[in-house]
């Protein structure tokens, strides 16, 4: 019998099963933020144990609310700083130089195939996207993590999504994992990985790859999960290039990491994406999406672009394709907040940065900001907001706030109009 | 972050399926940096037809009896953290998303699974008056009480999640082994 990517995965890194059932993995990477980590830290030096198993494994960004917005925020980041100083971990992300943390680790090429990773973050499952196993963990995990270099799961257990067929113009990622979610359920993934297969997939770049990756979570799935191949290689080669002496040898030892065509799977799904609309949200729950000619014409009163889900450069250029030359209306505040630095100085030389800025977009420093309503565009009661984030629960960006989730270029087409726009129609 | 717990004493039931961890405490409050801190702000977001976050019946509640999927979204273990300063250790639901109920373990606390079918029966049996939950976690046996009406159930948790409540926490665990 075969094995997938995640029992391979799980089988290279095993390094205790205290009970049957449950896997103690060792960790490559431990990845901390300031929203999670500080109180793992705190508790380290309350029990006389403040140390870290590795700290070139454990790679430290301060994203969610950059710069501090007001005291306690700044305790926060000071706690990590000062952690991260006090043990020279030296991949730490401070003002400047920071960003959403699942744009930023993969970019500065952390993450590589075969790789297990947590974060106290749920949409680590991001990282999947290079064919790691990176799951989103608690303050325990993640301070178990730090000190051990461990953590434990169940077995894991693996549902197959097969997406064929071919994408119409303007129909992205995030559309056909928007609707892998409305038929799945927010829970009809949950203890499960998700294993994105398929010629859809395949001709997807790195950053595709994460959006799809990105809201496993939403599913209730543990890691969405890609094979390693060309594509993978050709992003990390600026990393590896002194590890192979190719990339066809690079991608000949990444083919460990993939799943056997006789691997058993819990579930296999094929979705046919040929005839996708552009997907949209409605209601406080991920899996709660119709195509955007259902939801077309409902008001927005903000418009966000950005985060760890659609804040990269791609879908900054897909924005940026739809709002060229164009004014976002009146009634619509329009924010964009390019993931990292990178993204933000590749979106300056593409003229992008322009584009946003003529059309009447506020540009932010890279940041989570107002994905989850705590700085940067926050709603007040009964504001809808149009945004390419991952979660519209409510009260997700402000106490009454609605949001509908939606890709980078439904989402500038309803800026331009003030309400929810298929951007093929424009 | 955490020491041995005691469960069981009067319920609160949540009847509604989904209920995500923004729920149970907005992000908003996630800049603080100690789990006291979060005390006042337990499930102030709920959704829920009837519910009132600062009501006695919470204010009183040592158990929370829901639906499916509870604890869904975010990774805050800040949500356990708000149960447990709250005096809430043991959740009894249909289902848990993964990472709530890991969270749950790692602080020492209870996540129990019933089959919806039981969860029915101790919702109906909260129409008739205040309920109590007795849990034995040795016996892996729980008991409901709602005036003069008891119903008994048995649950099944892991080897392992058993042992984290055992030794009061993943940390307490994996520092003695590791
Ligand atoms: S961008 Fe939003 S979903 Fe992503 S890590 Fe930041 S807060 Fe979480």
């Amino acid at each position: 019998m075969g094995k997938t990517i995640a029992e391979k995965i799980f089988a290279a890194h095993l390094r205790d099963e205290p009970f049957e059932g449950t896997r103690v993995l060792s960790l490559d990477r431990v990845l901390c933020h300031e929203i999670t980590t500080p109180v793992a830290i705190a508790d380290l030096v309350w029990r006389g144990k403040d140390r870290v198993f590795d700290r070139n494994k454990v790679k430290v960004v301060i994203d969610h609310v950059t710069p501090s917005k007001d005291s306690k925020t700044a305790t926060q980041a000071k706690i990590l700083r000062d952690w991260a100083r006090r043990h020279e971990i030296p991949d730490f992300f401070d003002v400047g130089r920071n960003g959403v943390c699942h744009a930023i680790f993969p970019e500065k090429g952390y993450i590589r195939p075969g790789f297990t990773v947590i974060m106290g973050d749920s949409h680590t499952c991001t990282h999947g996207a290079f064919g790691a196993f990176a799951a989103g963990v608690g303050t325990t995990d993640l301070e178990v993590g730090i000190l051990k270099g461990v953590c434990a799961f169940r077995e894991p257990a693996t549902i197959r999504v097969n997406i064929t067929g071919a994408l119409q113009q303007g129909v992205v990622a995030k559309d056909v994992i928007l609707h892998v979610i409305g038929e799945l359920g927010v829970n009809g993934a949950t203890d499960r990985i998700l294993e994105f297969r398929g010629p859809v997939v395949d001709a997807m770049s790195m950053e595709a790859r994460m959006t799809l990756c990105n809201m496993a979570i939403e599913a209730g799935g543990t890691c969405g999960i890609c094979m390693p191949d060309m594509t993978t290689v050709d992003y990390l080669w600026p990393f590896i290039q002194d590890e192979f002496t190719s990339r066809e040898a690079a991608l000949e030892d990444y083919q460990q990491w993939i799943s056997d065509a006789d691997a058993s799977y819990d579930k296999i799904l094929d979705f046919d994406v040929s005839n996708l609309e552009p997907q949209v949200t409605f209601d406080y729950k991920p899996d709660c999406v119709k195509p955007v000619s259902e939801l077309a014409g409902t008001p927005v009163d903000q418009v966000y672009i950005g985060t760890c889900t659609n804040g990269r450069i791609e879908d900054l250029r897909q924005a940026a394709a739809v709002l060229k030359g164009k004014r976002i209306a009146d009634s619509v505040r329009g924010i964009v907040s390019p993931a990292t630095p990178k993204i933000f100085t590749d979106a300056l030389e593409e003229g992008i940065i322009q584009i946003f800025m003529d059309a009447g977009f506020c540009v932010t420093n890279p940041t989570c900001g107002a994905c989850l309503g705590m700085s940067n565009g926050v709603l007040a009661e009964d504001e809808v907001c149009a945004s390419t984030s991952n979660r519209n629960f409510n009260g997700r960006m402000g106490k009454g706030g609605m949001v509908h989730l939606m890709s980078p270029a439904t989402a500038a087409a309803s800026a331009i109009t003030g309400k929810i726009t298929d951007a093929r129609s424009l | 972050m955490s020491s041995k717990k005691s469960f069981g004493g009067p319920a609160v039931v949540l009847d509604r399926a989904d209920i995500n961890t923004d729920e149970i405490i907005p992000a908003k409050y996630l800049t603080e940096v100690t789990k006291e801190a979060l005390t006042p702000y337990i499930l102030e977001d709920l959704k829920l037809e009837g519910f009132d976050p600062k009501g006695n019946k919470l204010k009183n509640a040592r158990v929370v009896i829901t639906r499916a999927n509870f604890g869904c979204g975010s990774s805050r273990e800040h949500a356990p953290w708000v149960f447990e300063v709250n005096g809430v250790h043991t959740v009894i639901a249909e289902s848990y998303a993964r990472i709530f109920r890991q969270n749950m373990f790692n602080c020492g606390m209870l996540a129990i699974e019933l089959p919806k079918n039981d969860i029915d029966q101790i919702i109906a049996l909260e129409h008739k008056g205040d309920i109590q939950v007795n849990v034995d976690v040795t016996a892996q046996k729980i008991s409901v009480t709602s005036g003069s009406e008891s119903l008994d159930f048995s649950f099944e948790i892991s080897q392992f999640d058993k042992a984290l409540v055992e030794a009061g926490g993943w940390v307490e665990f994996a520092d003695a082994r590791y």
